[in-house]
Protein backbone atom coordinates (compact mmCIF):
# COMPACT_ATOMS: atom_id res chain seq x y z
CA UNK A 1 0.00 0.00 0.00
CA UNK A 2 2.94 2.05 0.23
CA UNK A 3 4.98 4.09 -2.10
CA UNK A 4 8.77 2.16 -1.99
CA UNK A 5 10.22 2.86 -5.26
CA UNK A 6 11.16 6.45 -4.87
CA UNK A 7 14.00 5.21 -2.26
CA UNK A 8 17.14 4.74 -4.36
CA UNK A 9 18.79 3.08 -1.34
CA UNK A 10 19.28 -0.76 -2.53
CA UNK A 11 20.14 -3.46 0.62
CA UNK A 12 22.93 -5.74 -0.04
CA UNK A 13 26.31 -6.78 1.58
CA UNK A 14 29.59 -5.42 -0.10
CA UNK A 15 32.32 -3.82 0.92
CA UNK A 16 30.78 -0.79 -0.57
CA UNK A 17 27.62 -0.70 1.34
CA UNK A 18 29.45 -1.46 4.81
CA UNK A 19 31.85 1.67 4.17
CA UNK A 20 31.11 4.86 6.62
CA UNK A 21 28.77 6.87 5.24
CA UNK A 22 30.76 10.06 5.69
CA UNK A 23 33.74 8.03 3.70
CA UNK A 24 31.44 7.81 0.70
CA UNK A 25 30.02 11.36 1.15
CA UNK A 26 32.98 12.77 0.90
CA UNK A 27 34.71 10.33 -1.74
CA UNK A 28 31.91 10.72 -4.27
CA UNK A 29 32.18 14.63 -3.74
CA UNK A 30 35.88 14.31 -4.51
CA UNK A 31 34.75 12.39 -7.19
CA UNK A 32 32.85 14.74 -8.75
CA UNK A 33 35.32 17.78 -8.34
CA UNK A 34 37.70 15.78 -9.59
CA UNK A 35 35.92 14.78 -12.51
CA UNK A 36 34.83 18.38 -13.89
CA UNK A 37 38.28 20.13 -12.53
CA UNK A 38 40.23 17.41 -15.18
CA UNK A 39 40.90 19.66 -18.14
CA UNK A 40 39.04 19.03 -21.59
CA UNK A 41 39.88 16.25 -23.91
CA UNK A 42 42.18 14.31 -21.43
CA UNK A 43 40.47 10.96 -22.17
CA UNK A 44 43.50 8.77 -20.44
CA UNK A 45 42.26 10.08 -17.38
CA UNK A 46 38.43 10.28 -18.12
CA UNK A 47 39.27 6.11 -18.87
CA UNK A 48 40.74 5.85 -15.66
CA UNK A 49 38.03 7.99 -14.10
CA UNK A 50 35.52 5.25 -16.05
CA UNK A 51 38.14 2.32 -14.75
CA UNK A 52 37.56 3.42 -10.99
CA UNK A 53 33.95 4.27 -11.10
CA UNK A 54 33.22 1.05 -12.63
CA UNK A 55 35.27 -0.94 -9.98
CA UNK A 56 33.22 0.36 -7.13
CA UNK A 57 30.34 -0.26 -9.43
CA UNK A 58 30.93 -4.50 -9.41
CA UNK A 59 32.31 -4.03 -5.78
CA UNK A 60 28.98 -3.14 -4.99
CA UNK A 61 26.73 -5.60 -6.57
CA UNK A 62 24.66 -3.29 -7.49
CA UNK A 63 24.98 -4.02 -10.86
CA UNK A 64 26.84 -2.59 -13.31
CA UNK A 65 23.43 -2.38 -15.55
CA UNK A 66 21.00 -0.84 -12.82
CA UNK A 67 23.76 2.32 -12.29
CA UNK A 68 24.31 2.90 -16.20
CA UNK A 69 20.80 2.56 -16.84
CA UNK A 70 20.05 4.86 -14.50
CA UNK A 71 22.72 6.93 -15.18
CA UNK A 72 20.81 8.02 -18.58
CA UNK A 73 19.10 10.62 -16.72
CA UNK A 74 22.19 12.76 -16.96
CA UNK A 75 21.40 12.99 -20.68
CA UNK A 76 19.05 15.48 -21.35
CA UNK A 77 21.25 17.72 -19.20
CA UNK A 78 24.04 17.41 -21.77
CA UNK A 79 22.03 18.65 -24.17
CA UNK A 80 22.49 21.99 -22.81
CA UNK A 81 26.19 22.12 -23.67
CA UNK A 82 25.18 21.11 -27.60
CA UNK A 83 25.94 24.41 -28.93
CA UNK A 84 29.64 25.05 -27.78
CA UNK A 85 30.14 22.22 -30.62
CA UNK A 86 29.31 25.44 -33.05
CA UNK A 87 30.51 28.42 -31.07
CA UNK A 88 33.89 26.79 -29.83
CA UNK A 89 37.80 26.63 -31.51
CA UNK A 90 38.87 27.19 -34.73
CA UNK A 91 39.26 23.85 -37.28
CA UNK A 92 36.55 23.63 -39.04
CA UNK A 93 34.94 20.35 -39.67
CA UNK A 94 31.67 20.82 -41.32
CA UNK A 95 29.21 23.21 -41.93
CA UNK A 96 24.71 23.29 -43.03
CA UNK A 97 23.28 25.81 -43.64
CA UNK A 98 19.93 26.64 -41.28
CA UNK A 99 17.94 29.37 -42.85
CA UNK A 100 20.22 32.57 -43.99
CA UNK A 101 22.36 31.19 -40.80
CA UNK A 102 25.70 29.10 -41.40
CA UNK A 103 26.72 26.70 -38.64
CA UNK A 104 30.21 25.38 -38.78
CA UNK A 105 31.02 22.64 -36.01
CA UNK A 106 34.54 22.90 -34.77
CA UNK A 107 37.04 20.71 -33.61
CA UNK A 108 38.17 21.96 -30.85
CA UNK A 109 34.30 22.43 -29.80
CA UNK A 110 33.23 18.98 -30.27
CA UNK A 111 35.75 17.85 -28.22
CA UNK A 112 34.54 20.26 -25.56
CA UNK A 113 30.94 18.64 -26.13
CA UNK A 114 32.23 15.13 -25.61
CA UNK A 115 33.71 16.02 -22.59
CA UNK A 116 31.25 17.66 -20.95
CA UNK A 117 29.13 14.72 -21.69
CA UNK A 118 31.60 12.08 -20.25
CA UNK A 119 31.75 14.09 -17.52
CA UNK A 120 28.07 14.23 -16.26
CA UNK A 121 27.53 10.52 -17.47
CA UNK A 122 30.91 9.79 -15.13
CA UNK A 123 29.18 12.29 -11.67
CA UNK A 124 26.04 11.02 -12.16
CA UNK A 125 27.39 6.97 -11.50
CA UNK A 126 29.27 8.49 -9.00
CA UNK A 127 26.20 10.03 -7.38
CA UNK A 128 23.75 6.52 -8.27
CA UNK A 129 26.27 4.46 -6.20
CA UNK A 130 26.95 7.14 -3.47
CA UNK A 131 22.75 7.33 -2.81
CA UNK A 132 22.15 3.34 -3.75
CA UNK A 133 24.48 1.80 -1.09
CA UNK A 134 24.45 4.14 1.55
CA UNK A 135 20.71 4.58 3.59
CA UNK A 136 19.62 7.93 3.84
CA UNK A 137 19.61 8.54 7.22
CA UNK A 138 23.73 8.47 6.99
CA UNK A 139 23.80 10.50 4.05
CA UNK A 140 22.39 13.41 6.27
CA UNK A 141 24.67 12.27 8.91
CA UNK A 142 27.75 12.57 6.74
CA UNK A 143 26.40 16.16 5.48
CA UNK A 144 26.30 17.10 9.42
CA UNK A 145 29.88 15.55 9.56
CA UNK A 146 30.88 17.83 6.66
CA UNK A 147 29.85 20.88 8.16
CA UNK A 148 26.51 21.34 6.35
CA UNK A 149 24.64 23.83 8.19
CA UNK A 150 22.31 21.75 10.64
CA UNK A 151 19.02 23.52 9.62
CA UNK A 152 19.88 22.42 5.89
CA UNK A 153 20.30 19.08 6.82
CA UNK A 154 17.07 19.01 8.95
CA UNK A 155 15.26 20.51 5.90
CA UNK A 156 16.77 18.05 3.85
CA UNK A 157 15.40 15.10 6.10
CA UNK A 158 12.22 16.18 6.72
CA UNK A 159 11.48 16.47 2.86
CA UNK A 160 12.56 12.77 2.78
CA UNK A 161 10.19 11.86 5.43
CA UNK A 162 7.98 13.34 3.56
CA UNK A 163 7.89 13.07 0.41
CA UNK A 164 6.61 9.16 0.97
CA UNK A 165 4.02 10.92 3.12
CA UNK A 166 2.78 12.98 0.07
CA UNK A 167 3.53 10.33 -2.76
CA UNK A 168 1.23 7.76 -0.61
CA UNK A 169 -1.14 10.32 -0.47
CA UNK A 170 -1.22 10.91 -3.97
CA UNK A 171 -1.71 6.90 -4.58
CA UNK A 172 -4.35 7.03 -2.31
CA UNK A 173 -6.32 9.89 -3.88
CA UNK A 174 -5.25 8.40 -7.26
CA UNK A 175 -7.27 4.66 -6.13
CA UNK A 176 -9.95 7.11 -5.27
CA UNK A 177 -10.59 8.36 -8.49
CA UNK A 178 -10.40 4.90 -9.80
CA UNK A 179 -12.77 3.58 -7.56
CA UNK A 180 -15.36 5.86 -9.44
CA UNK A 181 -14.44 5.50 -12.77
CA UNK A 182 -17.06 3.07 -13.59
CA UNK A 183 -18.97 2.36 -17.03
CA UNK A 184 -22.39 3.03 -17.33
CA UNK A 185 -24.58 0.02 -18.20
CA UNK A 186 -26.78 2.09 -20.39
CA UNK A 187 -26.53 1.92 -23.97
CA UNK A 188 -24.87 4.92 -26.15
CA UNK A 189 -22.82 6.25 -23.36
CA UNK A 190 -19.48 7.04 -23.51
CA UNK A 191 -17.21 6.68 -20.07
CA UNK A 192 -14.13 9.19 -19.37
CA UNK A 193 -15.42 12.38 -19.82
CA UNK A 194 -14.18 14.90 -21.48
CA UNK A 195 -10.10 16.06 -21.93
CA UNK A 196 -11.25 19.60 -20.46
CA UNK A 197 -13.64 17.66 -17.71
CA UNK A 198 -10.75 15.22 -16.86
CA UNK A 199 -7.84 17.94 -16.70
CA UNK A 200 -9.93 19.73 -14.41
CA UNK A 201 -10.02 17.13 -11.90
CA UNK A 202 -7.07 16.02 -12.18
CA UNK A 203 -5.60 19.91 -11.36
CA UNK A 204 -8.38 19.57 -8.10
CA UNK A 205 -6.20 16.95 -6.82
CA UNK A 206 -3.53 18.48 -7.31
CA UNK A 207 -4.43 21.36 -5.35
CA UNK A 208 -6.07 19.39 -2.69
CA UNK A 209 -2.75 17.66 -2.24
CA UNK A 210 -1.16 20.92 -1.69
CA UNK A 211 -3.44 22.24 0.54
CA UNK A 212 -3.05 18.96 2.37
CA UNK A 213 0.66 19.29 2.46
CA UNK A 214 0.41 22.62 3.63
CA UNK A 215 -2.01 21.66 6.75
CA UNK A 216 0.09 18.98 7.41
CA UNK A 217 3.45 21.20 7.65
CA UNK A 218 1.70 23.47 10.12
CA UNK A 219 0.57 20.52 12.13
CA UNK A 220 3.68 18.99 11.87
CA UNK A 221 5.17 22.21 13.16
CA UNK A 222 2.84 22.33 15.53
CA UNK A 223 3.93 18.76 16.77
CA UNK A 224 7.80 19.93 16.73
CA UNK A 225 6.93 22.97 19.06
CA UNK A 226 5.02 21.05 21.37
CA UNK A 227 7.86 19.01 22.27
CA UNK A 228 10.27 21.53 22.92
CA UNK A 229 11.18 22.61 19.16
CA UNK A 230 13.09 26.16 19.69
CA UNK A 231 13.77 26.93 15.85
CA UNK A 232 17.43 25.22 17.03
CA UNK A 233 17.84 21.36 16.00
CA UNK A 234 19.79 19.30 18.22
CA UNK A 235 21.20 16.05 17.09
CA UNK A 236 22.76 12.86 18.87
CA UNK A 237 26.87 13.55 18.37
CA UNK A 238 28.45 12.05 15.46
CA UNK A 239 30.46 8.51 16.06
CA UNK A 240 34.55 9.06 15.47
CA UNK A 241 35.58 7.02 12.91
CA UNK A 242 37.88 4.25 13.34
CA UNK A 243 41.09 4.17 11.72
CA UNK A 244 40.97 1.90 8.94
CA UNK A 245 37.87 4.15 7.64
CA UNK A 246 40.29 7.30 7.97
CA UNK A 247 42.29 4.72 5.93
CA UNK A 248 40.00 4.47 3.37
CA UNK A 249 39.27 8.03 3.15
CA UNK A 250 42.45 9.11 2.37
CA UNK A 251 43.52 6.49 0.13
CA UNK A 252 40.52 7.47 -1.97
CA UNK A 253 41.20 11.09 -1.97
CA UNK A 254 45.30 10.66 -2.68
CA UNK A 255 43.74 8.37 -5.79
CA UNK A 256 41.40 11.21 -6.95
CA UNK A 257 44.15 14.03 -6.24
CA UNK A 258 47.06 12.12 -8.21
CA UNK A 259 44.59 11.40 -11.57
CA UNK A 260 43.60 15.10 -11.52
CA UNK A 261 47.40 16.23 -10.91
CA UNK A 262 48.49 13.99 -13.54
CA UNK A 263 45.18 15.31 -16.13
CA UNK A 264 46.60 18.67 -15.21
CA UNK A 265 49.92 18.00 -16.29
CA UNK A 266 49.46 16.71 -19.67
CA UNK A 267 46.70 18.39 -21.10
CA UNK A 268 45.98 21.75 -18.69
CA UNK B 1 -29.55 -15.93 -9.03
CA UNK B 2 -26.03 -14.52 -9.06
CA UNK B 3 -24.55 -13.19 -5.69
CA UNK B 4 -23.04 -10.07 -5.31
CA UNK B 5 -20.02 -10.63 -3.85
CA UNK B 6 -18.40 -14.01 -4.68
CA UNK B 7 -14.83 -14.37 -4.02
CA UNK B 8 -13.31 -17.53 -4.53
CA UNK B 9 -9.93 -18.97 -2.91
CA UNK B 10 -8.31 -15.50 -3.28
CA UNK B 11 -4.36 -15.06 -2.78
CA UNK B 12 -2.38 -11.97 -3.08
CA UNK B 13 1.04 -10.42 -1.23
CA UNK B 14 2.45 -7.45 -1.09
CA UNK B 15 5.67 -6.74 -3.14
CA UNK B 16 7.50 -7.21 -0.05
CA UNK B 17 6.04 -10.51 -0.33
CA UNK B 18 4.03 -10.53 2.75
CA UNK B 19 0.94 -12.15 2.21
CA UNK B 20 -1.53 -10.03 2.83
CA UNK B 21 -4.62 -12.88 2.08
CA UNK B 22 -4.71 -16.46 2.21
CA UNK B 23 -7.23 -18.63 0.56
CA UNK B 24 -10.22 -15.93 1.00
CA UNK B 25 -13.50 -17.03 0.26
CA UNK B 26 -16.57 -15.15 1.09
CA UNK B 27 -19.96 -14.91 -0.58
CA UNK B 28 -22.44 -12.80 -0.40
CA UNK B 29 -25.90 -12.31 -1.22
CA UNK B 30 -28.01 -9.41 -2.74
CA UNK B 31 -29.68 -7.12 -0.09
CA UNK B 32 -27.00 -8.97 2.82
CA UNK B 33 -25.00 -6.57 5.71
CA UNK B 34 -21.98 -7.84 6.59
CA UNK B 35 -19.28 -6.55 8.93
CA UNK B 36 -15.88 -7.34 8.24
CA UNK B 37 -13.97 -7.14 11.16
CA UNK B 38 -10.57 -8.04 12.20
CA UNK B 39 -7.06 -6.36 13.77
CA UNK B 40 -4.69 -4.59 12.11
CA UNK B 41 -2.86 -5.72 8.93
CA UNK B 42 -5.73 -8.52 8.99
CA UNK B 43 -6.11 -8.15 5.50
CA UNK B 44 -9.52 -6.30 5.92
CA UNK B 45 -8.56 -3.14 3.46
CA UNK B 46 -6.58 -5.16 1.11
CA UNK B 47 -10.04 -7.81 0.35
CA UNK B 48 -11.78 -4.69 0.02
CA UNK B 49 -9.63 -2.99 -2.96
CA UNK B 50 -10.05 -6.11 -4.85
CA UNK B 51 -13.79 -6.05 -4.54
CA UNK B 52 -13.37 -3.62 -7.47
CA UNK B 53 -10.33 -4.34 -9.26
CA UNK B 54 -7.34 -1.67 -7.68
CA UNK B 55 -5.52 -5.15 -6.66
CA UNK B 56 -5.78 -7.93 -8.17
CA UNK B 57 -4.58 -11.50 -6.57
CA UNK B 58 -4.62 -14.96 -7.80
CA UNK B 59 -8.52 -16.61 -7.63
CA UNK B 60 -11.47 -15.49 -8.66
CA UNK B 61 -13.59 -12.12 -7.96
CA UNK B 62 -17.11 -11.87 -8.46
CA UNK B 63 -19.02 -8.75 -9.09
CA UNK B 64 -23.19 -9.07 -9.85
CA UNK B 65 -21.99 -11.77 -11.96
CA UNK B 66 -19.29 -9.93 -13.75
CA UNK B 67 -15.76 -11.22 -13.15
CA UNK B 68 -13.69 -9.01 -12.44
CA UNK B 69 -10.90 -8.41 -14.63
CA UNK B 70 -9.23 -5.67 -17.13
CA UNK B 71 -12.39 -6.13 -19.44
CA UNK B 72 -15.22 -5.86 -16.60
CA UNK B 73 -13.13 -2.79 -14.54
CA UNK B 74 -15.24 -0.22 -15.71
CA UNK B 75 -18.99 -2.26 -15.27
CA UNK B 76 -17.15 -3.61 -11.70
CA UNK B 77 -16.70 0.31 -10.67
CA UNK B 78 -19.79 1.15 -11.36
CA UNK B 79 -21.28 -1.55 -9.31
CA UNK B 80 -19.07 -1.04 -6.69
CA UNK B 81 -19.39 2.18 -4.91
CA UNK B 82 -16.43 2.27 -2.76
CA UNK B 83 -16.23 4.43 0.74
CA UNK B 84 -12.91 4.67 1.80
CA UNK B 85 -11.69 5.34 5.73
CA UNK B 86 -10.03 8.87 4.96
CA UNK B 87 -12.64 11.06 3.43
CA UNK B 88 -10.37 13.44 2.17
CA UNK B 89 -8.88 10.85 -0.07
CA UNK B 90 -12.18 10.65 -1.62
CA UNK B 91 -12.35 14.39 -1.65
CA UNK B 92 -10.51 15.98 -4.20
CA UNK B 93 -13.15 18.38 -6.09
CA UNK B 94 -13.60 22.05 -5.31
CA UNK B 95 -16.88 21.82 -4.19
CA UNK B 96 -19.16 19.52 -2.43
CA UNK B 97 -21.23 19.27 -6.23
CA UNK B 98 -18.42 18.43 -8.56
CA UNK B 99 -17.36 15.41 -5.73
CA UNK B 100 -20.90 14.02 -5.81
CA UNK B 101 -21.30 14.41 -9.50
CA UNK B 102 -17.02 12.84 -10.52
CA UNK B 103 -19.13 9.21 -10.87
CA UNK B 104 -21.88 10.03 -13.02
CA UNK B 105 -20.23 12.75 -15.17
CA UNK B 106 -17.44 9.51 -15.95
CA UNK B 107 -19.72 7.05 -16.44
CA UNK B 108 -20.45 9.86 -19.44
CA UNK B 109 -24.63 10.51 -18.28
CA UNK B 110 -26.75 13.23 -19.56
CA UNK B 111 -26.69 16.74 -17.57
CA UNK B 112 -30.34 16.08 -16.31
CA UNK B 113 -29.26 12.79 -15.20
CA UNK B 114 -26.16 13.72 -13.30
CA UNK B 115 -27.69 16.65 -11.59
CA UNK B 116 -31.01 14.00 -10.43
CA UNK B 117 -28.35 11.64 -9.73
CA UNK B 118 -26.31 14.53 -7.30
CA UNK B 119 -29.58 15.33 -6.15
CA UNK B 120 -30.95 12.18 -4.96
CA UNK B 121 -27.37 11.05 -3.29
CA UNK B 122 -26.80 14.23 -1.51
CA UNK B 123 -30.82 14.02 0.16
CA UNK B 124 -30.12 10.59 0.87
CA UNK B 125 -27.32 11.20 3.25
CA UNK B 126 -29.44 14.89 4.53
CA UNK B 127 -26.67 16.97 2.90
CA UNK B 128 -28.79 18.57 -0.10
CA UNK B 129 -27.81 22.37 1.29
CA UNK B 130 -23.92 21.76 1.43
CA UNK B 131 -23.97 21.47 -2.99
CA UNK B 132 -22.26 24.35 -3.60
CA UNK B 133 -19.78 23.98 0.09
CA UNK B 134 -15.76 23.53 -0.26
CA UNK B 135 -15.21 20.15 0.17
CA UNK B 136 -12.16 20.67 2.28
CA UNK B 137 -13.48 23.06 5.03
CA UNK B 138 -16.30 20.29 6.01
CA UNK B 139 -16.19 18.72 9.44
CA UNK B 140 -15.71 14.65 9.61
CA UNK B 141 -18.32 13.80 9.94
CA UNK B 142 -19.72 16.02 6.81
CA UNK B 143 -17.18 14.71 4.43
CA UNK B 144 -17.64 11.16 5.51
CA UNK B 145 -20.94 11.75 4.80
CA UNK B 146 -20.19 13.63 1.35
CA UNK B 147 -17.75 10.32 0.63
CA UNK B 148 -21.00 8.31 0.75
CA UNK B 149 -22.99 10.55 -1.16
CA UNK B 150 -20.25 10.86 -4.13
CA UNK B 151 -20.50 6.92 -4.31
CA UNK B 152 -24.42 6.85 -4.03
CA UNK B 153 -24.70 8.89 -7.25
CA UNK B 154 -23.05 6.25 -9.07
CA UNK B 155 -26.27 4.34 -7.92
CA UNK B 156 -24.00 1.29 -7.07
CA UNK B 157 -25.30 -2.05 -6.54
CA UNK B 158 -23.01 -3.06 -3.47
CA UNK B 159 -21.77 -0.54 -1.16
CA UNK B 160 -18.52 -1.17 0.46
CA UNK B 161 -17.09 1.16 3.67
CA UNK B 162 -13.79 0.48 4.77
CA UNK B 163 -13.56 1.95 8.79
CA UNK B 164 -16.72 3.72 8.17
CA UNK B 165 -16.96 5.09 12.16
CA UNK B 166 -13.62 6.19 12.09
CA UNK B 167 -13.05 9.42 13.40
CA UNK B 168 -16.13 10.44 13.78
CA UNK B 169 -17.85 11.50 17.40
CA UNK B 170 -20.92 9.92 18.71
CA UNK B 171 -23.28 12.04 17.41
CA UNK B 172 -22.14 12.00 14.13
CA UNK B 173 -21.71 8.25 14.43
CA UNK B 174 -25.06 7.77 15.06
CA UNK B 175 -26.61 9.92 12.71
CA UNK B 176 -24.28 7.79 10.58
CA UNK B 177 -25.98 4.23 11.75
CA UNK B 178 -28.92 5.21 11.13
CA UNK B 179 -28.25 6.80 7.49
CA UNK B 180 -26.26 3.05 6.30
CA UNK B 181 -29.06 1.62 7.90
CA UNK B 182 -31.84 2.78 5.92
CA UNK B 183 -29.92 2.31 2.70
CA UNK B 184 -31.55 -0.47 0.37
CA UNK B 185 -28.66 -1.65 -1.30
CA UNK B 186 -25.82 -5.20 -0.26
CA UNK B 187 -23.39 -3.69 1.89
CA UNK B 188 -19.86 -4.69 3.47
CA UNK B 189 -18.61 -2.80 5.99
CA UNK B 190 -14.95 -3.21 7.46
CA UNK B 191 -14.87 -2.08 11.01
CA UNK B 192 -13.19 -2.37 14.51
CA UNK B 193 -16.39 -1.04 16.11
CA UNK B 194 -18.32 -3.84 17.46
CA UNK B 195 -20.81 -2.01 18.74
CA UNK B 196 -21.81 -0.65 15.25
CA UNK B 197 -21.33 -3.89 13.44
CA UNK B 198 -23.86 -5.44 15.86
CA UNK B 199 -26.36 -2.98 15.24
CA UNK B 200 -25.91 -2.52 11.83
CA UNK B 201 -24.83 -5.58 10.24
CA UNK B 202 -26.20 -9.26 11.07
CA UNK B 203 -23.62 -11.29 9.40
CA UNK B 204 -20.04 -11.00 10.38
CA UNK B 205 -17.07 -12.10 8.74
CA UNK B 206 -13.89 -12.40 10.94
CA UNK B 207 -10.26 -11.87 9.46
CA UNK B 208 -6.64 -12.34 11.17
CA UNK B 209 -3.57 -12.35 9.27
CA UNK B 210 -5.15 -12.42 5.73
CA UNK B 211 -7.04 -15.60 7.01
CA UNK B 212 -11.19 -15.77 7.07
CA UNK B 213 -11.52 -17.34 10.78
CA UNK B 214 -14.85 -16.93 11.50
CA UNK B 215 -18.45 -16.42 9.28
CA UNK B 216 -21.69 -16.51 10.90
CA UNK B 217 -24.46 -14.10 12.64
CA UNK B 218 -23.03 -11.33 14.35
CA UNK B 219 -25.36 -11.85 17.84
CA UNK B 220 -23.20 -15.87 17.97
CA UNK B 221 -19.96 -14.61 17.30
CA UNK B 222 -20.29 -12.18 19.35
CA UNK B 223 -20.96 -13.96 21.93
CA UNK B 224 -17.88 -16.39 22.01
CA UNK B 225 -15.33 -13.89 23.65
CA UNK B 226 -12.81 -16.36 23.15
CA UNK B 227 -12.87 -16.13 19.58
CA UNK B 228 -12.74 -12.29 19.79
CA UNK B 229 -10.33 -12.36 22.26
CA UNK B 230 -8.00 -14.88 19.91
CA UNK B 231 -8.08 -12.15 16.87
CA UNK B 232 -7.63 -8.95 18.85
CA UNK B 233 -11.33 -7.80 18.99
CA UNK B 234 -13.00 -6.86 21.93
CA UNK B 235 -16.85 -6.23 22.54
CA UNK B 236 -17.64 -2.96 24.18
Amino acid sequence: MHIHFLDPYRPHISPVHALDGRVKFVLTVAFILTTSLTPVAAWPVYVLLFALILAVEILSGLGIGYVLKRALLALPFVLVAFPVIFTNGDTALFSFPIGSWMLTAHAEGLARFVSVALKSWLSVQAAIVMASSTPFPELLQAMRAVGIPRLLVGMFGLMWRYLFVLADEALRLMRARAARSGQSALAGTRSGGSMMWRARVTGGMAGNLFLRAFERSDRIYVAMLSRGYDGEVRLLPLQPMAGATWGALLAGLALLGLLLFFGILFWG
Amino acid sequence: MHHSIEVESLYFSYPDDHPALVNVSLHIAPGEKVALVGPNGAGKSTLILHLNGILTGQGRVTICGLEVGEKTLGRVRAAVGLVFQNPDDQLFSPTVYEDVAFGPLYQGLGAEEVAARVTSALSAVRMSDYAQRVSHHLSMGEKKRIAIASVLSMNPEVLVLDEPTAGLDPRARRGLIYLLRELPVTMLGASHDLRMVSELFPRMVIMDEGHIVADGPTGKLMEDEKLLEAHGLEKT
